[in-house]
């Protein structure tokens, strides 16, 4: 009888969870994900901060900040979202452009406006705003997209990507142009047109080579053999590598990673900060980060493939494989795979406003996967 | 109308998605494949790999300075020991601007403005990470400055080293040697791994001879440091056992000499230019090692400025000058006992055969004059002993033009003329034991090769091309006095290591005199003998030897012979003066052997400029040989006026207790002779 009622009880809590969650338009399995990485995120960053109080708290003011736009963002409809398209990115290049003549030059680089509170970077905003546009435009015509219509999706995607790259931030600029190029390619572009295009992007990358600063070239050098400079542009690197390796299976323990809190890791809060995670956690914090990812970015798609109209169905996945190219140029850069772009690893990494960005895309996400056409309604 | 079409572009649409996505998930799968081979590379594949770079990285090895061997005198009194000093390091990899830290080092005063280059030079020389002293031994006002500005110099700090400390002040300089900031140079052939820590290194004499000994060996400490090289305290998986290698203290060094000997050979020899050395003719021990002017070897260990160091170096008294092993002289005199060894072993003379010492010697078909050196002139009737004991030279210019010079140079060369004694520190010369065979090889031009028999002549009281050092002649003294046996000499008789033990070294004989008979030793031995006496001489009455007023009153029997190495060549024909400036004057010498039947000491005392050897040289010997044997001596130059004097004690200094841990002499077994 006791158990019964437990169990009852149980079940309608349960049901009213479910209730809650449908109400407020979220999806369970995805958010129960986003909560753990959160969690492990801030694990890891009050160990890579130096068990920095006030690091964890910035950090959770972000993520209230993400939690407030993705729960208001599962309400928008998606002709909501549709219409609302070519505004968001005209606001944003304009953003770029008062960016370039205005905006805080930090690190030689110039990617944020002031706001007053807080320093906002308009290329977060592009991150949402290219594939939103994209979307948009394929909405009313047939897929595949044809030339006229694939030129005219370079200009949305190549105009916001190249004015974040002059700023510059490189990684920014790669991520744009990732979701509007995998939009597209999600939209059916054949796979003769790909092989071309990546031909066409190996002379683009020659001729990108003569316009890139200084310190770019250096990172792509310095990837290229960071053993040239081990103490200039390879530190990071050779460092990096040093401390995933040395943490082996099981990793040395919560705070006793010695690369990342003796210093020798640079940007362990930020950019590194999967180094950290591969040196207290090991192989297997490890392989429990990348598992919670490919699970958040394996939901995603079967959100995606669940939702019926053209524009949310290349959004939503396009949203979803953006977040798995963040992850994964993050985890390359740092595991020696990649050239040292500056992407942080995704609601992990301290610092800037790419939480926002990204939970607000996961309320994209959720809302168009819980506004979508049932079949037969 | 449009709905089929929609309907049918759904499906085409649904299709493609589905295509789409799966083939991004392949991607997706394929790149996170690629992402865990290379995690699995890079954690368990080269595991071991990266983790020995982690350590590397987070481990620095600081060293520990061993602390340097004391050395003792033969009974284990400390001639030189430890103190603690305030020194400034700086540690290369620290220092944002190295030349701007100097500067302004300097400009506190704490580096000297002209050593700048120098100290550079010897901060690059080391490992960017070692720390590099670049001011020893810092007075309190200096480490006061530094210590107001010392958050204006990251990479730069005060430690504290052991330094080296001379109780004697100047003592047995020239035997002891001294130590002194490691130099470029001295980089070149030591192990630098060795001395990583290690600020002095042994210069000359016993501290360099030994360095090996001296030095020990250094220790190290793990330190847990961060990118920055700064050592960091924390507790963690990341800071498992660090190691850590205790220094071990270099040996203790039991010399040969004998401190009261040595300072009675010290303070005999007073402001004078001079030398003095005794040794134990029964194994080569060096009991005393003095050489004047002396050196303060403190101011080496503590750093010199060039203008310092060129002060020293350019006195005209040439005090780095080791007299006692580098300064050569005529022997003077002091050559007639083996002189007369010579002649009896080749049985060249009657020895009993008197002559008529007329003051004057001419070589047969000869004009040239030889005279007497002393003033007094002639010695009337005088057989081989007289001529010993009062020093005539006629007689000996006779028996080396007799003899030759060649089976001079034969019977001369076992005795030590000529070649190194081996003594166990460096710089030793060998004089000259001159032949024709030399003077070939000496002189450039053909008509200075040929071998006169004036040479010859010369030879036989020790002037001319001959030349001696005064370790050469205690030396020789002793072989006389160990009737040909003849011992290296050597300063280090044993070693006590970090536990106390004491190693002690055997001596080395070497070949010696060989083929003289006992009866041609006990005759120039007794003539040697008669030198420091007045006695009454069968035949020849009442003879005082020309060390005799020296030895009035001593308490025991000696045996010795005086000597005068003439600097300036006075005409022959002319009678020496007193008139001669002082730095022409003769320079005088004295060997002497005691006690004479069981010699124990055997001293040579050279007295430059000082003129006839028996009354500047002589109450040297007297005195070194009373401190020695009867362990007191007469601190004034007359041994029968002032009391004696007892051991003296070593002058108190400022530190609290002896700085070295592992030794106290109280604590050494070794033999304390009380006076």
């Amino acid at each position: 009888m006791i158990e019964n009622t437990g169990y009852a009880r149980t079940r309608r809590t349960l049901s009213a969870t479910a209730r809650l969650l449908s109400a407020l338009n979220l999806d369970g399995p995805l958010l129960v994900a986003l909560g753990l990485l959160a969690i492990y995120g801030l694990v890891i960053l009050y160990s890579a901060s130096g068990q920095s109080v006030d690091t964890i708290l910035r950090t959770l003011m972000r993520m209230a900040l993400g939690a407030a736009a993705m729960l208001a963002l599962t309400h928008a409809k998606p002709h909501f979202l549709r219409h609302l398209s070519p505004w968001l990115y005209a606001v944003g290049i304009l953003l770029l452009f008062v960016v370039a003549a205005t905006g805080v030059i930090d690190k030689g680089a110039q990617r944020w406006l002031n706001l007053g509170l807080f320093r906002f970077q308009p290329s977060e905003v592009m991150k949402i705003a290219v594939p939103m546009l994209a979307a948009w435009y394929l909405h009313d015509r047939g897929l595949p997209p044809d030339w006229k219509s694939l030129l005219v999706l370079a200009v949305i995607i190549f105009l916001p990507a190249g004015l974040v790259a002059m700023e510059p931030d490189l990684g920014t600029a790669a991520l744009i142009a990732a979701s509007g190029m995998l939009l597209v390619l999600m939209a059916g572009l054949s796979i003769r047109v790909v092989l071309v295009l990546l031909l066409l992007g190996a002379g683009g990358a020659v001729l990108g080579w003569n316009f890139m600063h200084d310190y770019q070239r250096e990172r792509v050098l310095t990837f290229l053999n960071p053993q040239t400079d081990p103490l200039g542009a390879g530190y990071h690197i050779i460092q990096s590598q040093i401390a995933i390796g040395s943490g082996g299976v099981f990793g040395k323990g919560w705070m006793n990673g010695s690369q990342a809190q003796l210093d020798f890791l640079p940007e362990r809060s930020t950019d590194f900060i999967f180094s950290v995670v591969g040196e207290e956690f090991g192989l297997i914090g490890l392989l429990a980060l990348l598992a919670l990812y490919l699970f958040i970015v394996g939901r995603s798609l079967w959100l995606a493939m669940q939702t019926n109209d053209t524009f949310s169905r290349l959004l939503a996945l396009s949203l979803a494989l953006t977040f798995f190219v963040y992850v994964f140029i993050n985890t390359g850069m740092v595991s020696g795979l990649l050239p040292v772009v500056g992407v942080p690893l995704p609601l992990v990494s301290y610092g800037g406003t790419s939480v926002v960005t990204l939970l607000a895309g996961f309320g994209i996400l959720m809302g168009l996967y819980s506004h979508r056409k049932l079949v037969g309604s | 109308m449009a709905s089929p079409v929609r309907i049918k572009d759904r499906w085409n649409e649904q299709r493609l998605f589905s295509q789409r996505t799966l083939g991004a998930i392949l991607v997706i799968a394929a790149l996170v494949l690629t992402l865990v081979g290379r995690l699995i590379y890079l954690q368990v594949y080269r595991y071991n790999y990266y983790v020995a770079l982690s350590v590397g990285n987070r481990v620095r090895l600081d060293p520990i300075p061993a602390s340097r061997g004391l050395i003792l005198d033969r009974h284990g009194t400390v001639l030189v020991d430890n103190e603690p000093a305030y020194q400034l390091e700086l540690i290369r990899e620290q220092v944002p601007n190295l030349n701007d830290t100097l500067q302004r080092l300097s400009a506190l005063g704490l580096v000297e403005p002209d050593e700048i280059d120098e100290t550079r030079r010897s901060i690059f020389a080391r490992r960017s990470f070692d720390p590099v002293p670049v001011a020893l031994r810092m007075t309190g006002p200096q480490i006061g400055r530094f210590a107001v500005h010392r958050f204006e110099f990251p990479g730069v700090d005060l430690a504290t080293r052991q330094t080296r400390h001379y109780p004697y002040d100047e003592l047995a300089v020239h035997a002891l040697g001294y130590v002194s900031a490691i130099s470029e140079e001295d980089l070149q052939h030591i192990d630098r791994a060795k001395y990583a820590g290690t600020a002095l290194i042994g210069k000359l004499g016993v501290e360099a001879a030994y360095e090996r000994l001296l030095h020990g060996k250094n220790g190290y400490r793990e330190v847990l440091v961060n990118a920055m090289g700064r050592s960091v305290q924390r507790v963690g998986a990341y800071a498992p056992e660090l190691g850590y290698q205790p220094p071990v203290a270099g040996d203790d060094l039991v010399l040969s000499l004998d401190l009261l000997t040595q300072q009675a050979a010290e303070e005999g020899l007073g402001d004078h230019s001079g030398a003095v050395v005794a040794i134990d003719p029964s194994d080569g021990d060096v009991l005393a090692l003095a050489s004047k002017p002396e050196f303060d070897p403190a101011q080496f260990a503590r750093g010199m400025s060039p203008r310092e160091y060129a002060a020293l170096a350019d006195d005209p008294d040439k005090p780095l000058l080791n007299r006692a092993l580098r300064g050569e002289y005529p022997s003077g005199s002091t050559i007639k006992p083996t002189i007369a060894l010579a002649a009896l072993t080749y049985n060249v003379v009657d020895p009993y055969k008197t002559i008529y010492c007329t003051g004057i010697f001419r070589l047969p078909g000869s004009s040239v004059v030889w005279r007497e050196g002393t003033t007094d002139g002639r010695h009337g009737e005088i057989d081989m002993q007289q001529a010993i004991t009062r020093s005539c030279d006629v007689y000996f210019y006779g028996l080396a033009s007799t003899l030759g010079v060649d089976r001079i140079d034969t019977f001369l060369a076992p005795f030590g003329y000529g070649r190194l004694t081996g003594i166990d520190i460096s710089g030793e010369k060998p004089g000259v034991l001159p032949s024709p065979a030399w003077k070939k090889k000496f002189f450039k031009r053909p008509q200075d090769e040929v071998w006169f028999p004036g040479e010859t002549v010369n030879l036989g009281i020790g002037q001319g091309y001959l030349l001696v050092t005064p370790l050469q002649l205690a030396h020789i003294a002793g072989v006389l006095a160990e009737r040909g046996k003849s011992f290296r000499p050597r300063l280090l008789i044993g070693t006590r290591d970090a536990d106390g033990r004491i190693s002690r070294i055997p001596p080395v004989e070497d070949a010696g005199v060989q083929g003289v008979s006992n009866s041609s030793w006990d005759l120039v031995l007794q003539a040697m003998r008669r030198v420091t006496t007045c006695e009454d001489v069968p035949l020849f009455g009442e003879t005082c030897g020309t060390g005799h007023a020296a030895f009035k009153g001593a308490a025991y029997q000696a045996a010795g012979k005086t000597g005068t190495a003439q600097v300036f060549t006075v005409a022959r024909n002319q009678r020496l003066t007193q008139h001669v400036a002082e730095r022409l004057r003769d320079h005088a010498w004295f060997i002497a052997f005691a006690p004479f039947d069981h010699p124990r000491i055997a001293v040579a005392v050279l007295v430059e400029h000082a003129g006839f050897g028996a009354e500047a040289a002589a109450p040297i010997a007297r005195r070194v040989i009373d401190a020695y044997l009867l362990r007191q001596y007469a601190p004034s130059a007359d041994p029968a006026a002032a009391p004696p004097k007892s051991i003296p004690k070593p002058k108190p200094t400022a530190r609290p207790a002896a700085a070295h841990s592992t030794a106290t002499p109280s604590s050494a077994p070794v033999r304390q002779e009380q006076p």
